[in-house]
């Protein structure tokens, strides 16, 4: 049964997102200071949605796993951070093509932007350490560790469009925005986050299968061939 | 017989910062090596700029932090190196020791010697590239002392988990220099503020970032760093 779930949901995604484009990009009215310009924003907003919601579950299976070591724990952090990364550059490549005619930049080292780059440069550090360490115990005490420690840079990417003066807007509340924009908005959301599970679901089920086959014992040597036979 | 009491936190860190500090002293070894280093850094960016004394003295500050940076890469790794042999980590933990004890004592140790580095490295700075003091020493020796302090905190959590793995000399620098961005640029404000003058008064917030950043790693380091060296 959850194995049709699993299934089933990167096709809800890819239908949810190809409908979703109508939505966003014919239906829901042009932004009054930017035309079609914004409408990268039903794409860019649920991949950085996506990225730091993942690096959150990042932290918090980094701590599950230093509380209550277990492989669960540890797939699971392996499988956020790399999704969660992945979210972070096309959502962050999405943005920056959208500065170039709203800011005239791609990019400007602001505080929202200086933020993000340190995040995703300090994820790749964290996979790139995965992968370096052999032992899997290890692998998982110490990747926990630098998980925590790259975790401080999460909430500061959400808050420093309010904590600093940024070029980047602040996020905005769905009372203060066209009804219709918040609709196709909340489609293209959930169809990202179909494909955002299948996707977290998927790399945690091969995280699970390498963890296995590492700590398994060496398999039996052949039998000896009788002297004679 | 009268059962003595287990040395306390700050004493254990004591005794290991001054085996670290007389292991260093004997040979001198690390911070030669990391006063040369430094200084060829030094001279490659002046070199790098050309002979311009306004750009020069503009980015002091920067070249002097990245210069600081580079090395602690140095010092940082040999930290941990010189308690490979013989495994003597494992003897330092069974002596026994409280590992927020060689935690406090690694990172003080990388402070010290940082924070050394760089008062050596001032006089160069004012031969290399001309720079004025537009406020006190004091709070030169405020940036200095809480920039070396950023450096060290998680760079030691980070050098312990990079000796112990493969490709180490690779995977320190990925590791931190990201992490120490923040801190970074907050050093280098607060530097040029000290050496060209502070109209906007913006010194104060910046030495608060500094300050925020140390609270945050030495904390996380204090509760990670016993995990780390654990087998």
């Amino acid at each position: 049964m959850l194995e049709k779930v699993r299934k089933v949901l990167p096709w809800v995604g890819l239908a949810g997102l190809v409908s979703g484009a109508y939505w966003a990009l014919l239906w829901a009215p042009p932004a009054w200071d930017m035309s079609d310009v914004q409408r990268i924003f039903y794409i860019h907003l649920p991949c950085m949605f996506m990225a730091l919601s993942l690096l959150t579950i990042n932290f918090v299976a980094a701590v599950t796993y230093l509380l209550k070591p277990s492989w669960g724990a540890d797939a699971m952090a392996e499988a956020s951070a790399e999704v969660g990364l992945m979210f972070g550059l096309l959502g962050t490549t999405l943005g920056s093509i959208w500065g170039r005619p709203t800011w005239g930049v791609y990019w400007s080292w602001d505080p929202r932007l200086t933020t993000v780059a340190i995040l995703l440069v300090a994820y790749a550090g964290y996979l790139a350490l995965r992968k370096f360490i052999e032992d899997p115990e290890r692998r998982a005490v110490w990747s926990s560790v630098v998980a925590i420690i790259s975790a401080v840079d999460v909430p500061i990417v959400y808050f420093s469009v309010r904590w600093w003066r940024s070029l980047h807007q602040v996020q905005s509340s769905p009372q203060t925005v066209d009804h219709n924009m918040v609709f196709a908005f909340r489609w293209q959301a959930f169809a990202v986050l179909f494909l955002t599970i299948w996707f977290v679901w998927t790399r945690y089920r091969l995280a699970r299968v390498r963890l296995a086959r590492e700590v398994a014992l060496p398999p039996e040597l052949p039998p000896a061939v009788p002297a004679g036979a | 017989m009268r059962e003595r009491r287990p040395p306390g936190l700050l004493a254990t860190t004591f005794v290991l910062l001054r085996k670290d500090l007389l292991i260093e002293w004997r040979t001198r070894a690390r911070l030669n090596a990391l006063i040369f280093f430094a200084l060829a850094t030094l001279l490659l960016f002046s070199f790098a700029l050309g002979p311009d004394t306004v750009l020069l003295r503009k980015n002091a500050g920067a070249f002097l932090w990245l210069g600081i940076l580079l090395s602690s890469v140095l010092s940082l790794g040999e930290s941990f190196r010189i308690e490979q042999e013989n495994a003597s980590l494992d003897g330092v933990r069974l002596a026994p020791s409280d590992a927020r004890a060689v935690f406090l004592a690694k990172a003080g140790g990388n402070t010290l010697l940082l924070f050394g580095l760089s008062v050596l490295l001032m006089p160069v700075l004012v031969a290399l590239y001309d720079i004025r003091m537009a406020m006190s020493v004091g709070k030169l020796f405020e940036v200095l002392a809480l920039g070396c302090l950023a450096i060290s905190a998680p760079g030691t959590v980070y050098s312990a988990i990079a000796n112990n793995a493969r490709a180490r000399d690779v995977l320190l620098p990925l590791l931190l220099f990201p992490l120490l961005i923040p801190a970074l640029m907050a050093a280098v404000k607060a530097m040029n503020l000290v050496l060209e003058g502070d109209p906007m008064l913006q010194f104060g917030s910046w030495v608060g970032l500094l300050g925020a950043f140390n609270l945050i790693y030495w904390g996380l380091g204090i509760v990670l760093f016993p995990r780390v060296i654990e087998e």
